[in-house]
């Protein structure tokens, strides 16, 4: 332990003394910063006038000289966290201190050429440095006897919590506090009056011809959505566990279609199916003589699109746990003279509990979080998302409405968050046991499976002709109009020249830097997310609860906001970001990492800790044990926290429209550029290949992850 | 643990990202080719600036000049209506180029004085109605040709236009309707159409989208959307009304701050060029050009035969008009989604 703390210390002075302590404008791997004179090496900037850069070079030497001088292990481990602290602290202080205009505040002390000239963003340098630091200091938590001595899990949670308060906290504090703007300084009073307003909360559309306030709308829509993908979630799911259906593999294919398309495309689908001039609303009108009418756009037109993207992301937390749920309890309920319906009732159900309420919980905040449908669909209904993207980038921009509308949408996650706590108790959902478990998986009754299969089925023959209407549109002239066969659009999207080699295409460069950003984001998000998820569902620490909550908080805030915020926190030093792919890389893996939380915690509730206990006592380490014991059986949480976050990456819309620069714009927002322009074609021509390419990639991770073996084989028992 | 020291470390080598001198950063709100044209044709006559070009509209183009004010990552700002354009130069997010603005016809230099020469006009474009003729006449309903028409009850649930809350398109039918018939009388029609419109939607060109698939019978829109859209084969039908209209002036702004400010002068310069502005309907873009000796596509709307009111853009761009005038929208037009 001792060495590991030399090792980190050894990696933090080596960054201080080789790498460039501040971002340089030619890159890392570009040799030019040895010798241009202007940014240089920590321990050089020090040496040369930047003296307040030199606490991060003391820091570890103090550190190296306290592991060989001082004996006794805990206060050896308590002086170095105190050393580590400071360090970490200097080095945040410093940079929040001194911009690129010089300092701040007290310029009374930074005085001198080197102060007033200021200094950009903090490089690899500073980041070498700073997280040598915070390993030190977490491995020194564990030496000094706290979280029962485990420096992996101390150093996991000390990781976490920096980059989750750097990356979330940091960014969203700046537009928060917008809230409380006034002219020329803060007020609580104002505040209130203004968060409670009738435009927010209002009940006007119960008792009269008013509308109710977005807060209340989107509520609503929440809930609905929510209590609906879960159940839509749950029959599939129930499908493809619990019957012989024949045509599962097809199923699962219409299941992750929905998550994999790009924004706007459901919502144009659905106008062209069901809007007033719609297919089927002509069929239906010219059948009955009824007339045609504009029913899709408001409520239910949002919630139906809702309800086709969102019922994937339950079934993908549901799958893993229904299939978890341990045949021997089912069997020991048969034995106990149960009927199926019994034991689907009173054994499987409530062992599902997690599922249910983590599919619930990502339901009803994805749908409040929703800006693409209610954008195309909702017409009067107004939400919170749109109305925020509106009071930022509307005609009248008022930030300081855009962040009051924010915390009432946290006020609402917030709730649904303590909801879930309180319906799931502290009960014990451990199915999946060491124990030898070959039983089979009692089928569904007849009149459950009729259930599943009435519920599920139609939805899923509605996103086959959703689809097929998509993969239609593409080939075709104009889209709704002239449905002469075309290729146009994709010569124009991705056309290339065979005899120069030359990608003709428009779409080429943002189609790849797309599959780039998201290929470095999807296993980022997985390892955070699931890390997180190890943490809170195995570990017990102080502050806990508040830890979980704070990880869902990026999810939780529309797009918009946190797009903004981000330009607002990483425009400026110490960490300056914008114009750069890695800030489109973490908005990714901070926004999705929730899921792969959520995921990971309903399925980790499952397993059994005596399988960690026993791995434990036969002598491995936590980190052995996660590798070899929890990794393997967490297959299915993997799977869905890679694939969701590798598609959220390709698809989501909202956060990344303030994020893309010239050098890397993304695929969502040329596609969004496109709908603008009228030219349908090409967006829906370049959202099939997207289609395509995803599902691609789903099926390459599904390949590679495999599928997890929990017993001898997955029966379904035979309906006699 | 080292594991995760090691994909931090890989996360951070990638993280030092560089801008090389002779890059020029441009957002441009107008239509993605157009963007795409302007960059090509830039890039051809200044083989050494490697123009980095992002299409983003108005609303978000402002929202992100604010957030980056004091170290902006954008030197240009080119294309998108003139209000937000005027709300930065008012702000001092925008700087003057000094770029010889004398070939330009009046509405862009007036644009230039206005911002002291921060914004200057690029092209224009009127506000009109369009219909989807399949629908009106399979209603049998008599097309409109003035904007009282719209007030007629044949129209019920029929028009669409967007809510200037959110949309700057209706805020500036707003505006044209106030300065048509007086603040009062405006309110009156105003409210007196809504009786008729059956959805207001957030964004300013979904109207004529929804009129061009047949989603609703009429729309309020720029007339070169609608054109567009036209030419696309919808059977859309566009009418300049009878009392006149207003319109918007799309701007071109140089970044206060800019990294580049040499280059970015050179493309204002470069978008003011007549041959340059004249290129613009070979994709597909039918606004009418600022430059005098620039020519005009026989599809764009012609602003001669359109009766174009005198659009004050000093008194209508103000934020206290602008926040009058909504709140008097909200009051008197009503309830923008009342629950039927």
């Amino acid at each position: 332990m001792k060495n590991t703390v030399l090792i980190w210390l050894a990696i933090g002075l080596a960054g201080f003394a080789f790498l460039p302590w501040h971002m340089t404008d030619d890159g890392l791997f570009d040799p030019v910063w040895i010798n241009d004179g202007n940014a240089s090496t920590g321990l050089f900037s020090a040496l040369s006038g930047q003296w307040w850069l030199a606490p991060a070079g003391l820091a570890p030497l103090m550190a190296i000289a306290v592991q060989l001088f001082v004996q006794a292990p805990v206060r050896r481990a308590r002086i170095t966290l105190a050393i580590a602290i400071a360090g970490l602290f200097l080095i945040a202080l410093q940079g929040m201190i001194i911009v690129r205009a010089g300092p701040r505040i007290l310029e009374w002390l930074f005085t001198g050429e080197a102060a007033l000239a200021g200094q950009p963003g903090m490089g690899a340098g500073a980041g070498l440095c700073a997280l040598a630091l915070l390993f030190v200091a977490t491995v020194s938590i564990s030496q000094s006897g706290k979280g029962q001595g485990d420096a992996f899990v101390v150093s996991t949670i000390g990781l976490i919590v920096a980059l989750v308060g750097i990356f979330v906290f940091f960014p969203v504090m700046h537009i928060l506090v917008r809230a409380f703007e006034v002219d020329g300084g803060y007020s609580l009073t104002e505040f209130f009056p203004r968060f409670f307003s009738a435009d927010i909360w209002g009940l006007g559309c119960l008792f009269g011809p008013r509308s109710c306030g977005v807060a209340i709308n989107s509520l609503f829509l929440g809930v609905m959505t929510g209590a609906g993908t879960t159940l839509l979630g749950l029959s599939f799911a129930l499908i493809f566990t619990r019957t012989d259906f024949r045509a599962k593999k097809l199923l699962r294919v219409l299941t992750v279609l929905p998550i994999i398309t790009p924004p706007f495309v459901i919502g144009l689908a659905l106008i062209l199916l069901f809007g007033r001039a719609g297919t089927v609303t002509e069929f239906v009108a010219d059948l009955f003589g009824w007339e045609k009418t504009r029913w899709v756009y408001g409520f239910w037109g949002v919630y139906f699109a809702q309800l086709l993207s969102f019922t994937p992301i339950a079934f993908l937390v549901l799958i893993g746990v229904v299939q978890g749920v341990s045949p021997s309890m089912e069997e020991a309920s048969q034995t106990l003279d149960a009927d199926r319906w019994q034991t689907f009732r009173y054994v499987s159900l409530p062992l599902m509990r997690p599922g249910l309420a983590n599919a619930f919980l990502l339901g009803f905040i994805e749908s409040l979080a929703d800006f693409g449908n209610p954008l195309v669909l909702g017409s009067g209904y107004s939400v919170l998302s749109t109305e925020i993207f509106f009071s930022i980038v509307g005609a009248v921009a008022d930030p300081a409405k855009a962040a009051i509308l924010a915390i009432a949408l946290l006020t609402l996650t917030l709730s649904a968050f303590m909801a879930q706590r309180i319906w799931l108790g502290k009960k014990s959902y451990a199915t999946i046991t060491g124990k030898a478990d070959s039983g089979q998986n009692a089928s569904l009754n007849p009149a459950l499976r009729t259930l599943c299969y009435a519920t599920a089925l139609p939805w899923a023959a509605l996103t086959l002709v959703v689809y097929s209407m998509i993969i239609f549109g593409s080939f075709v002239k104009l889209w709704g109009y002239d449905h002469s066969f075309t290729l146009a659009h994709f010569i124009r999207a991705f056309g290339f020249d065979l005899s120069s080699g030359r990608l003709t295409g428009v779409a080429w460069d943002s189609y790849f830097t797309t599959l780039t950003i998201a290929s470095i984001a999807a296993p980022l998000t997985a390892l955070v997310g699931l890390s997180t998820a190890y943490l809170l569902v195995r570990q017990k620490f102080i502050g806990k609860d508040a830890f979980e909550f704070s990880t869902m908080l990026s999810f939780a805030i529309p797009g918009t906001v946190i797009g903004v915020s981000y330009i607002m926190a990483f425009n400026f030093p110490p960490i300056e970001l914008t114009g750069t792919s890695i800030i489109l890389i973490i908005v990714f893996v901070f926004r999705n990492m929730p899921v792969g939380v959520r995921g990971g915690i309903a399925a980790m509730s499952q397993l059994d800790k005596s399988l960690d206990e026993a791995s434990i006592t036969l002598g491995a380490n936590s980190f052995a044990t996660v590798r070899r014991v929890i990794l393997p059986l967490m297959g299915p949480a993997i799977l869905a926290a890679l694939t969701y976050s590798f598609v959220r990456a390709i698809t989501s819309v909202s956060a990344v429209i303030f994020l893309v620069s010239a050098k890397h714009n993304m695929a969502t927002s040329f596609i969004v550029g496109r709908v603008e322009n009228g030219e349908f074609g090409l967006a829906i021509a370049y959202s099939a290949v997207l289609i395509v390419t995803m599902l691609a990639a789903i099926l390459l991770l599904q390949l590679m992850v495999g599928t997890r073996r929990l017993r001898r084989a997955d029966r379904v028992q035979q309906t006699a | 643990m080292k594991r995760l020291g090691m994909i931090s470390v890989a996360t951070l080598a990638l993280s030092a990202s560089g801008v090389l001198a002779d890059e020029l950063s441009v957002v441009c709100s107008a239509e993605q080719d157009w963007c795409d044209l302007m960059v090509s044709a830039f890039e051809a006559e200044h083989p050494d600036t490697d123009v980095l070009m992002v299409r983003k509209s108005t609303g978000e183009t402002l929202a992100q000049v604010r957030a980056e004010a004091g170290n902006p990552k954008i030197d240009v700002w080119w294309g998108g209506t003139g209000d937000p354009h005027l709300i930065a130069a008012e702000e001092g997010l925008t700087q003057a180029s000094g770029v010889d603005t004398s070939e330009l016809l009046g509405w862009a230099q007036n644009m230039a004085d206005i911002s002291n020469g921060k914004a200057i006009g690029i092209y224009a474009g009127a506000l009109g109605i369009a219909y989807n003729a399949d629908i009106l006449s399979e209603k049998s309903i008599e097309p409109p040709q003035c904007w009282a028409d719209l007030e007629d009850p044949r129209f019920e649930g029929e028009i669409q236009v967007a809510n200037p809350n959110s949309s700057g398109t209706a805020y500036t039918e707003l505006a044209t309707f106030v300065q048509l018939f007086g603040e009062d009388e405006a309110m009156v029609k105003l409210a007196a159409v809504g009786k008729n419109v059956n959805s207001y939607t957030k964004s300013g060109s979904a109207p004529s989208k929804a009129a061009a698939r047949g989603e609703t019978g009429v729309s309020i829109g720029f007339m070169h959307d609608m054109v567009k859209l036209a030419a696309q084969g919808f059977p859309l039908k566009i009418v300049a009304p009878c009392e006149g209209t207003g319109y918007e002036v799309g701007a071109v702004s140089v970044i206060e701050g800019a990294r580049n400010p040499e280059a970015a002068k050179a493309w204002v310069a470069f978008a003011l060029r007549a041959d340059v502005q004249s290129r613009a309907p070979e994709v597909g873009s039918f606004q009418v050009p600022s430059n005098s000796n620039a020519k005009v596509a026989p599809e764009s709307p012609d602003l001669a035969s359109i009766k174009l009111i005198d659009y004050d853009f000093a008194t209508y761009g103000s934020s206290d008009t602008r926040g009058r005038l909504l709140a008097r929208w909200d009051a008197e037009v009503g309830d923008p989604n009342p629950q039927k």
